[in-house]
């Protein structure tokens, strides 16, 4: 069998199974991080009682997040051949009735309904797709999020899923397959927009028997939940990606990075990597391909500095995450000194759909350089906080206003936080910006994972610095000491200010510092280490000139309570030290 | 616990590590999932069996503040401290629940029943402000919820927990 054969007969069986199930009603609920937070499993467990209790033939699946995180838990209910209705702020107590509702046909009856999503109509409910919260989005990445259950790779592969990886091994080279990418136009989404066949590129030249595709899933951005969100919601297509990328660079080897703890993530990510070598898909010789390529899922403590490259590499050796210098670079000496390619996780979820439908469909889609689209976590003050995928080529105003719904507690938008910490903040006038890479940096923002955090006016920027600082402050990985220190006299220095009892000089002890931070420090970590607070200088500083000068926060937002979490204290570690009369010498 | 019983775990949890790669960091994170905590015993274990100093092995647990070097309570509550949490109130949810602990940071009640700490990001930050009792997510945690979340678990007191 040829591999393409081989594949139709894997996407048959797993037709042939979703279309078994579509001839019963199917019932969903989101159970991703949003939805586990709202508490979905409270709810999936009533569905799962009152299902099996009234003996009704309905699958009670579990999926990932749709995006409307501010809904959750969400409920969606498809009679057989029907769209999908879906219940939102759902409770257990719910249950009953919406099951109910849907018996009868009257699905309005059941609580509050956010609308319908596919073809058809059910007792005119509103249609979500002609909302501009849909309408303004292109889901490409998250095609399935939300659709397809995490934890069985039939359904992806009924949805399209695998045929890329197909098509790379059978109809392509692996030259062809890296064109295919550069031509596509796709950036990388970790942070620094590097076109990612470019840097595929990289590793094709080395013939060393050893080389590995990293996937980075440190997501350590607070704000941001996309990686995750993926991973949760579409494994998959996280896993083909990567698959793919295994293919186009010669890598035999692939290692999911994830922090420790999240475990939705985690376990969704080793279970579709064990169903993906049950299918073929992944260990020796792919689809009789004569490609193989193996892959697991590793971990990392906490540690925002391991989502750093060469901090990664650390990490995944089992030692402190610590940023190496470069070069040599990963592509010339990564993990155990192998060639590596690393990119974020959003990355390689697209790489599936560039494959299949090729890189010029997907370079007509986006803005300018920036191809392709944006995965969005909208938090903070608005009424519908969410992940959305959305074009490049909206404005950051469209995103907050039009999708997110615009600031919840009334009042302005006062700033937008991007980018994670590093990104420091924007001011209203942001709102008009494009989302475009080069248009961002421009205006001095930063797109980075994808995180927006929205503040209204009630908000004082000194009191968001803080938050910032101090994350980045208890985050710094102690190997360059003007990011170490310099961080610490940071925080020190804006605790002072935040409590109004900060000196003249504050400001530009502060600018002293982050110019050292920025010239001597080996990683972003250091060297952007000052943005949160140079950022909302440059749009507040006027905030800090009252808590300076008249002594007082001007939002009364400051509340000059500075709990934050500390590192391992030497007290901790006691069983460290050598007892008395043990020796001196350090344990061997 | 016995110290033959403690090391037995340890050895099961570094030994029967599903993943192909095996290090120093990977096997800490396994005792750490077996025990919730990394006693002397487990730094010994792995050193010899990474072949690696006792000192190296130190330095990567004292690194990543997740491992801790005594039992944790019974319970483990973490409080979001991120940025979209800190916006939507979690300094005054913090103090919340120091109150109702009898804490003022991070740490572990007096009888032993809770651990508290602070959490960068729980990644439920469409559901700001987020806390978890026992890795279970609670999000739009308002004051009240908070108290109830742990008063529901100093009830428990030692019983169940997030131990395995
Ligand atoms: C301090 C620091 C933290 C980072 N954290 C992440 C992260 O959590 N996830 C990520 O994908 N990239 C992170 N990066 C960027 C990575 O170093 C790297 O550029 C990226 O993973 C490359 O993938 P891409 O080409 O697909 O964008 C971080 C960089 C720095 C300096
Ligand atoms: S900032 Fe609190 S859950 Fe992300």
């Amino acid at each position: 069998m040829t591999v393409a054969e081989k594949f139709q007969s894997i996407q048959d069986a797993a037709q042939a199974h979703v279309a078994a199930q579509e001839s019963r009603t199917r019932i969903r609920v989101g159970v991703a991080l949003c939805g586990h937070a709202a508490g979905a499993f409270a709810v999936l467990d009533a569905l799962r009682g009152e299902a099996a209790s009234r003996g009704l033939d309905a699958a009670v699946q579990e999926v990932g997040c749709i995006g409307f995180c501010y809904a959750e838990p969400l409920v969606d209910v498809q009679a057989p051949g029907g769209p999908r209705v879906f219940y939102r702020n759902v409770t257990p107590q719910q249950v009953p009735t919406i099951l109910d509702a849907v018996a009868s046909g009257r699905w309005q009856d059941a609580g509050e309904v956010l609308g319908t999503l596919g073809e058809g109509s059910v007792d005119s409910i509103a249609r979500i797709e002609d909302g501009d919260q849909w309408r303004l989005q292109a889901r490409i990445a998250t095609r399935n999020c939300g659709s397809v259950d995490p934890g069985d790779i039939r359904e992806y592969i009924a949805a399209g899923g695998y045929a890329g990886l197909a098509k790379s091994l059978s109809d392509m080279t692996q030259e062809e397959l890296i064109e295919e990418i550069k031509s596509s136009g796709l950036r990388g989404r970790g942070g620094a927009a590097f076109p990612t066949g470019v840097k595929w590129g990289f590793l094709q030249g080395s013939n060393r028997p050893n080389k590995y595709v990293l996937v980075n899933c440190e997501e350590g951005d607070p704000g941001a939940y996309n990686d995750k969100g993926l991973i949760e919601s579409d494994p998959h297509t996280v896993v083909e990606g990567t698959i793919i990328a295994g293919r186009a660079t010669g890598a035999n080897y692939g290692y999911i990075f994830i922090r420790h703890g999240h475990d939705g993530p985690i376990d969704r990510a080793k279970e579709a990597i064990l169903q993906a070598y049950e299918q073929g898909l992944l260990g020796e010789d792919i689809l009789g391909s004569g490609f193989s390529f193996d892959m697991e899922v590793a971990l990392t403590g906490d540690s925002y500095v391991a989502g750093e490259e060469t901090a990664l590499m650390e990490a995944i050796e089992g030692k402190r995450s610590m940023p190496r210098f470069r070069p040599p670079f990963p592509a010339q000496a990564g993990v155990w000194g192998n060639p590596s390619n690393i990119n974020n996780v959003k990355t390689l979820a697209y790489v599936p759909e560039v494959v299949r439908l090729g890189g010029e469909w997907f370079s007509e889609i986006g803005y300018e350089r920036s191809k392709g689209t944006a995965i969005l976590c909208l938090t903070g003050d608005v009424n519908y906080p969410g992940m959305y995928e959305v074009p490049f080529g909206l404005t950051l105003g469209q995103v907050v206003n039009d999708i997110a719904g615009g600031v919840a507690s009334g009042g302005a938008v006062k700033l937008l936080q991007t980018g994670g910490p590093l990104g420091g903040v924007l001011g209203p006038d942001s709102l008009e910006i494009t989302l475009d890479y080069e248009l961002m940096s421009q205006a001095g923002a930063i797109l980075g994972s994808g995180g927006i955090i929205v503040a209204s006016e009630d908000v004082c920027a000194v009191d968001l610095a803080w938050n910032m600082v101090a994350f980045c402050q208890y985050e710094s990985c102690g190997k360059c000491f003007p990011c170490r220190l310099g961080m610490t006299h940071l925080l020190d220095t804006l605790e002072r200010i935040a409590s109004n009892a900060g000196r003249a000089a504050d400001l530009d002890l502060m600018r002293t510092i982050g110019k050292t931070m920025g010239m001597g420090s080996l990683c972003g970590h250091g060297q952007l280490g000052f943005n949160p607070i140079s950022s909302s200088l440059r749009h507040f500083e006027e905030d800090f000139r009252v808590h300076l000068e008249e002594g007082r926060c001007p939002t009364g937002s400051c509340t000059a309570r500075f709990h934050r979490p500390t590192r391992t204290s030497p007290t901790a570690v006691a069983g460290w030290y050598v007892e008395e009369g043990a020796g001196t010498t350090p344990k061997a | 616990m016995a110290d033959d019983a403690l090391r037995a775990r340890i050895v099961r949890a570094v030994t029967e590590q599903p993943q192909p790669t095996v290090t120093v960091l990977s096997s800490l994170l396994a005792i750490e999932d077996e025990l919730g905590w990394i006693p002397q015993e487990a730094i010994e274990e792995v050193a010899s069996r990474q072949s690696v100093t006792q000192n190296d092995v130190w330095a990567v647990a004292s690194f990543y503040p997740n491992f801790r070097f005594s039992p944790p309570g019974t319970h483990m509550v973490e409080v979001c401290w991120g940025p979209t949490c800190h916006l939507m109130g979690a300094q005054r949810l913090l103090e919340r629940v120091h109150d109702a602990l009898g804490l003022d940071g991070e740490g572990d009640t007096a009888d032993g029943a809770v651990t508290l700490r602070y959490n960068t990001c729980l990644g439920a930050c469409g559901q700001a402000p987020v806390v978890s009792a026992d890795h279970h997510l609670l999000g739009r945690a308002s004051a009240e919820a908070v108290d109830a979340l742990v008063a529901g678990l100093r009830a428990a007191g030692r019983n169940g927990g997030h131990q395995r």
